[in-house]
């Protein structure tokens, strides 16, 4: 693939006045804010960009306490996580340090380092940082039947931004299909928030998610069925029902029909890679981290030098190594512009990586362990 | 149906003002600042476009800007990702048919940088 061609060759001329910026970071979740208050300690002047109506990324839709270590808040609920981040960047509001942008996406990267925002508004311009932390964590897989394009068909990501964030209530009678983490918390949410829950679905032979998320949804009574996937949906200007098939060795035996006016789909994450393909970053697929995923050095740097990731778009993970890698980035950075010493940075970076392999020791964990053996590199030069 | 008791969550926050606005010129009440598509959704309104070569419904989906499965025509302006774009007291906010037609006038604003933080 090659890179973008400059604005100039676009749109016939080149933009007025370019703002500049010291370190750009795009994607305001956990790893994003991370990266930020980091780097902002470190004494950098910073710009967040953030597509969504607030910040805190997949954190305030999490109503549950997270996993990890102490040091990376786990036991606190998701989204309380992301009102701490918050809270501790506002300091550097007012020091004209910090700059934030809601609403606003970074949909273009230039080779002449500069990348253009879009608003909400509909106002696009340009932006020129030294360096650039993409932060833009996951989206979610899709699976194909019939009618799932009906009304009615969310991705589970889209029944918590509604429930969750909004205050919505989705439906009345769900049915999710993946029983990972994601499905599993899911189907609990729903049923926090006065949903009846029909079953879990799971393709697989067991239960992907952890046993205490399993167990949650077991205890109301909803069946988690393995070898088990949906065959089509129902309904006609929206989603009344499904079909509920067996995985046989022969192939799709449908077994039940059920009537719901929700299905939430949950098979899987994709790292939001589109920048850093526009960027021409190296990339590799990577089935253990979610489809492909730049190649990172130890500091989180890609092949392009000005160019940094960090979080679920750099292999789809968790918010606490998502929030460490932020730091990571933002460390190396401020290294690069010589903000700290080599050593200074050394001794930051190893910290950071120590508690990384302390959240990766975990059995669930050896997956993403496989992965960075095949994405981890060291740039030369 | 809107939430209002949560074991966990304390929606009051996040909902200063109940406005009125229209969905094709019907007079619905919505929440000012949430997401267009939040306060359809409410209101029981889940066919939000229909799409352009098999003229079938579509509904939100991604939630977060990424899918182009919620676009709808707003104030006279097609393809409006309602998901992210926030409720503001009167809008008029049409199910959109096919692709759309963009009146290049109606597209204005100011770039800045928001308060939230
Ligand atoms: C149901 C569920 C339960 C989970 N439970 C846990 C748990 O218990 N413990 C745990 O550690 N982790 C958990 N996770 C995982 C965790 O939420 C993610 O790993 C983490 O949020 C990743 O952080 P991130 O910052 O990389 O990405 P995100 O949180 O996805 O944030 C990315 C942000 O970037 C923005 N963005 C994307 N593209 C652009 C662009 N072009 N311009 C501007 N902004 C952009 C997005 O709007 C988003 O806000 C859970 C996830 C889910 C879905
Ligand atoms: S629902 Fe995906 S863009 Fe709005």
């Amino acid at each position: 693939m090659t890179m973008s061609k400059s604005p100039a060759e676009i749109f016939g001329y080149s933009f007025p006045d370019i703002r500049e910026t010291q370190l750009l970071i795009v994607g305001g979740g956990p790893a994003g804010l991370s990266a930020a208050l980091q780097a902002l300690k470190l004494g950098l002047k910073v710009t967040l960009v953030e597509s969504g109506l607030e910040l805190g990324g997949q954190l305030v839709k999490q109503t549950h306490k997270f996993f990890g270590s102490s040091l990376e808040r786990a036991g606190t609920r998701g989204f309380r996580i992301a009102q701490e981040l918050i809270k501790e960047l506002t300091p550097f509001k007012g020091s004209g340090q910090l700059e934030v942008y809601l609403s606003t996406t970074a949909i273009a990267v230039y080779p002449e380092r500069i990348v253009l925002l879009s608003q909400l508004s509909g106002k696009v311009f340009p932006i020129k940082p030294k360096a650039m932390i993409i932060a833009t964590g996951a989206q979610e897989r899709m699976l194909p039947f019939p009618n799932n394009d009906l009304p009615g068909i969310y991705g589970a990501g889209g029944i918590q931004t509604l429930m969750n964030q909004y205050g919505v209530k989705p439906g009345k009678r769900a049915l999710i299909v993946g029983a990972g983490n994601i499905g599993l918390i899911v189907a609990y949410q729903l049923l926090q928030a006065g949903v009846e829950v029909i079953a879990i679905l799971e393709a697989m032979d067991r239960i992907g998610g952890w046993w205490v998320h399993a167990a949650k949804v077991r205890r109301y009574g909803v069946p988690i069925l393995l070898k088990h996937t949906i065959s089509r949906a129902i309904g006609k200007e929206k989603v009344e029902g499904a079909v509920i098939a067996e995985i046989t060795p022969d192939g799709l035996k449908d077994k039940y029909q059920v009537e719901c006016d929700l299905i939430g789909i949950s098979v899987g994450l994709t790292p939001t890679v589109d920048l850093l393909r526009q960027a021409n970053v190296k990339m590799k697929y990577v089935a253990f981290m979610g489809g492909f995923v730049p190649l990172r050095d130890r500091e989180m740097r890609t092949s392009q030098s000005w160019i940094w990731v960090a979080g679920d778009s750099a292999g789809i993970e968790e918010a606490s190594t998502a929030m460490i890698e932020g730091q990571i980035a933002s460390t190396s950075v401020a290294k690069w512009l010589g903000y700290i010493s080599e050593e200074e940075a050394k001794r930051e970076i190893d910290q950071l990586w120590a508690r990384l392999g302390y959240l990766r020791e975990a059995e669930v964990s050896s997956k993403v362990r496989k992965g960075l053996e095949e994405v981890l590199v060291t740039w030369g030069g | 149906m809107w939430l209002e008791e949560h074991p966990i969550l304390d929606f009051s926050s996040k909902r200063p003002k109940l406005v009125k606005f229209y969905f094709e010129g019907k007079e619905m009440w919505g929440y000012e600042g949430l997401p267009i598509a939040a306060s359809l959704h409410a209101n029981g309104i889940k066919v939000y476009r229909y799409s352009t070569r098999l003229n079938r419904p579509r509904g939100f989906f991604c939630a977060i800007g990424k899918c182009s499965s919620c676009f709808m025509v707003v104030d006279g302006v097609p393809n409006v990702r309602t998901c992210i774009t926030p409720l503001r007291e009167g809008m008029r906010i049409e199910r959109q048919r096919g692709l759309g037609k963009i009146d290049l006038n109606l597209i204005q604003g100011e770039a800045g940088s928001d308060d939230n933080v």
